[in-house]
């Protein structure tokens, strides 16, 4: 069996970024395995601009981003497996993969989980109706657009206002199909203004807010669907059904961190990020293995993953090289009041050099609110903010000197506040 | 004119008037960044491009593209259309000039990928 002191899950930006990570701070004998043809992630299929105006401080395109990515890990010469998919890890850190030459067990002093994220799966969401050809989930239907070359329709209804949709109905405009509408069920689009303005205002596709899909219609193909406006608890209201036709319905409907194989390996999940519940290392529940990236929780900015990511490989190598002990306990953080949820579930002070990043989004949409941060019942801080929404991730840092001034503190909350 | 602003998730509705082809009064803006924004949106709107063309002799099918510069806005649906049906032989690098002066704008769409020809060895290194 092979002896590897950091196996890396994925080669997206996550994984390249963690294995940068680990080798700056002097793990060598690192190791990505990467299921598909080319390391760089979803990135490869994500061609807009947009991407890199933290990191890089310009504007990329995702497989721009990416390149510089792969091209810093070659730089590196940090080792990678292409076409190989890791099929198991255990508890004992022990990872099985497949590739062309046969099955691959590995032995890992850590590992690392940077798999990425999923699109919910289309059962998901319930529409009555059958389930005829020409119903895709929006990131699949960018995937065959941008990566194998195959247009999956002409007259195209998009469900959900996440980004991947807003950016799948301008892709969908430029290859020649109709966009009708975007139908989304919450009176606000979880999308960034930006893509509502230069992906449906520019061509003028209209935004459906309040509105939901009641009805597929088509046998073989699709050929329509009904959509009706919503009520307050989100039910349609009877008699303001319009129908659509259409051959294609790209559902963009959330994404759920990648985790089949955590969970076969025992680790704890949340079930609010559908992640692992990670410590201020970014380690799981199990001693030695680290999460980061949309594995973990899902991102909106790819500049976030990489610094997040890095900051994982790092702590990797401090593990292996037995500098970064495992916590017992540490504070507890948690979140109330609009705040859906809060990444690390828990921080051991002596475990922060000199400050942490704490990421956390709200549960709607808030406008002028102070973001407060208490130590047990006491308030340390607050900021107010114009506006908050669950489509961009928040970012609140703790120093090193903020923690010390609580000493006895044994939780941390994270709270809206008017 | 009324303009979204995009520069910040606030999203405010702000109103240009304009009066012989200059900026009279801006209304509506929380901030300054906004009032650049809008300005620039109703004088001359540009957006980038970004596309995918045929990559022939590649193991890649498809070459992402992108216009070098942002272009102006109304001639963004000419340039889609006219990228459909191009293609492109592998190697190719980003940066690589893949139309020159794009439907005249004066601009060129450039790779956004690295696409290695067909032959060359794909598989990892180690
Ligand atoms: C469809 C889609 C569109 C997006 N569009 C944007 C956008 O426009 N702008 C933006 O900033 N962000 C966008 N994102 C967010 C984007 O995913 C993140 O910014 C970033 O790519 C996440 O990086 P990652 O490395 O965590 O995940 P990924 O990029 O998904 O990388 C995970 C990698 O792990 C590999 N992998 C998974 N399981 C295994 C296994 N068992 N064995 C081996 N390899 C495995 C996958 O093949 C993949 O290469 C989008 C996400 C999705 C899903
Ligand atoms: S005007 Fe200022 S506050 Fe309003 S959306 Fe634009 S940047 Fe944000």
């Amino acid at each position: 069996m092979k002896k590897v002191d950091i196996v890396i899950i994925g080669g997206g930006p996550a994984g390249l970024a963690a294995a940068l990570g680990a080798k700056d701070a002097g793990i060598e004998n690192i190791i990505i395995l990467e299921r598909e043809q080319y390391l760089g992630g979803i990135l490869n299929q994500c061609i807009h601009n947009g991407f890199g105006l933290h990191v890089f401080k310009e504007e990329l395109t995702g497989p721009e981003y990416a390149a510089r990515y792969e091209e810093r890990v070659k730089q590196a010469k940090i080792p990678y497996l292409l076409n190989t998919m890791v099929l198991d890890i255990t508890r004992d850190k022990k990872v099985m993969a497949v590739n062309r030459d046969g099955l691959l067990e590995i032995k890992a002093e850590a590992v690392i989980l940077a798999m990425g994220c999923r699109e919910r799966p289309r059962g998901a969401i319930n529409i009555p109706g059958r389930r005829p050809v020409g119903i895709y989930a929006a990131g699949t239907a960018q995937k065959f657009v941008n990566i194998d070359g195959f247009v999956p329709g002409k007259e195209v209804v998009v469900l959900g206002s996440g980004d991947i949709g807003l950016i799948m109905a301008r892709r969908m405009t430029f290859e020649g199909a109709a966009v009708k509408a975007v139908v989304e069920l919450m009176p606000y689009s979880g999308g960034l203004k930006r893509n509502i303005v230069q992906c449906l205002d520019d061509f003028g596709i209209p935004l459906k807010l309040s509105h939901t899909v009641t009805q597929i219609k088509g046998g073989e193909r699709l050929t329509g669907v009904t959509i009706a406006r919503v009520d307050e608890n989100l039910k349609p209201i009877p008699g303001t059904e319009e129908d659509i036709s259409c051959d294609t319905l790209l559902l963009s409907v959330g994404l759920i961190p990648d985790n089949e194989l955590s969970r076969n390996a025992g680790i704890a999940l949340s079930n609010i990020t559908g992640g692992p519940v990670v410590d201020e290392s970014l380690q799981t529940s199990v001693e030695g293995i680290f999460a980061c990236g949309n594995t973990l929780h899902v991102h909106d900015l790819v500049d976030f993953v990489s610094a997040e990511s890095e900051q994982a490989g790092k702590n990797a190598a401090e593990y292996v090289r037995g500098k970064r002990p495992r916590p017992d306990g540490g504070i507890t953080l948690s979140t109330k009041g609009g705040v859906r949820y809060a990444v690390p579930a828990s921080i051991d002070p002596g475990n922060v050099s000199d400050k942490i990043d704490i990421r956390f989004r709200v549960s709607n949409v808030f406008k002028n609110r102070y973001v407060a941060v208490y130590f047990d019942d006491t308030r340390l801080k607050r900021h107010r903010r114009l506006i908050l929404t669950p489509g961009e991730m928040e970012t609140l840092t703790l120093t090193k000197a903020e923690f010390e001034k609580y000493p006895d503190a044994r939780s941390i909350t994270i709270a809206l506040e008017e | 004119m009324e303009i979204t602003c995009i520069a910040c998730p606030l999203g405010c509705a702000i109103k240009v008037t304009l009066e012989g082809g200059k900026v009279v009064d801006i209304q509506g803006a929380t901030c300054k960044r906004g009032e650049e924004y809008a300005k620039l949106e109703c004088l001359s709107p540009k957006r980038m491009v970004t596309s995918t063309v045929t990559l022939i002799g590649s193991p890649l099918r498809r070459l992402p593209i992108k216009t070098e510069h942002p272009i102006p806005k109304s001639k963004v649906m000419d340039v889609a259309r006219a990228l459909l049906g191009v293609e492109i032989n592998a190697p190719v690098s980003i940066g690589d000039i893949v139309a020159e002066n794009i439907c005249d704008t004066g601009v060129n769409m450039v790779a956004t990928r690295h696409a290695l020809a067909i032959s060359t060895k794909n598989e990892a290194i180690n």
